[in-house]
């Protein structure tokens, strides 16, 4: 039995190697780029619009308000970041509806690259908010004893992350695998549309996440906004 | 016994037993979250879409450790590597 999709290999050359996930993965950006290039190819900002350029404008407006809802104040940034995380794991889950394919995600190499970009991206978000200073000092939050258990974190989360997704992907790629040899004739299906709502909510929780650990990083420590209002006071 | 029949003995033991406890354990701290969400929610019900997105986070966080357990079996069964390495012998 196969446990990811990283072992159907399609063309080798020493030591580089064509498999199933990087297939995917591309036709998948692919599907992605056509298609946002497709619809902003004529964006309008009259009253009426293309039904595309409205489920579009939908999508980018819900990311936003959900990262500002989580406490970053300026969205704009973060969104092309946050938004790309999310569209990709979404599309590359709720393609399991064609027969055949296989979720990239559910091979431990693509959501191992995928927290790496988390693991990245928050000391990159946060040197440029709060500067070199303000982004060390969030380590020493809320003493500087708990700095060895917030370098753990830094780490321990990554893998988190990663594992989290690549399990419940992986997760139900084989129940529905088992359940075909079982009891092959309804319940592939309903496990097949769980599988759906696991793929979106892991999606959801993916970026979520990511939002959480950049405005972790991203704020300014307590106790400057405390000596600001002792000033002001 | 042959070092590759106790290998396989308790590799298949482990994976079940792992499974078992790691769908328990996290099945009772779900309930109890939920439970209490639905609570909160039913005195509040303004506060539903927080407690609601809250309460999804903390559920795929609660998910995640059975499925820590899940993957541990599964590498256990599948791609046990004591296994390989006894057999390459």
């Amino acid at each position: 039995m196969k446990l990811s999709p990283d072992e159907t290999i399609f063309w080798q050359y020493k030591f580089i190697t064509i498999n199933l996930t990087m297939v995917t993965t591309w036709a998948l950006m692919l599907v992605m780029l056509v298609s946002s290039w497709l619809v902003t190819r004529k964006l309008k900002g009259d009253v009426k619009v293309s039904r595309w350029q409205c489920i579009l404008e939908m999508i980018v407006i819900g990311i936003k308000n959900q990262i500002k809802e989580i406490g970053l104040n300026k969205p704009e940034k973060f969104i092309g970041f946050i938004g790309t995380l999310f569209l990709f794991i979404t599309l590359s889950n709720i393609c399991i509806i064609f027969p055949g394919y296989e979720a990239p995600t559910g091979s431990l190499s693509t959501t191992a690259a995928l927290a790496l970009c988390v693991f990245l991206a928050v000391p990159f978000f946060g040197i440029s908010e709060v500067g070199i200073l303000g982004y060390l000092k969030s380590y020493l939050q809320p003493t500087f004893i708990m700095l060895p258990f917030n370098i753990i974190s830094e780490v321990s989360r990554t893998l988190a992350l990663a594992i989290r997704l690549f399990g419940n992907i992986m997760s139900g790629g084989m129940i529905v695998s088992i359940l075909l040899s079982i009891a092959p004739l309804i319940f592939p299906v309903l496990m097949t549309i769980l599988g759906l709502i696991t793929g979106i909510v892991q999606a959801y929780i993916f970026s979520i996440l990511a939002i959480v650990y950049i405005a972790a990083a991203t704020q300014e420590p307590k106790s400057k906004e405390k000596k600001v209002i002792s000033k002001t006071k | 016994m042959e070092s590759s029949t106790l290998i396989a003995i308790a590799s298949i033991v482990t994976a079940g037993i792992t499974t078992g406890i790691g769908v328990m354990m996290p099945a009772l701290g779900q309930g109890k979250s939920i439970s209490s969400a639905l609570n909160a929610m039913a005195q509040q019900p303004d506060a539903a879409p927080t407690i609601t997105r809250t309460l999804f986070v903390g559920l795929a966080m609660l998910e995640s450790l059975s499925i820590y357990c899940f993957v541990i079996s599964m590498i256990l069964i599948f791609a046990n590597p004591f296994w390989s390495h006894v057999i390459a012998k």
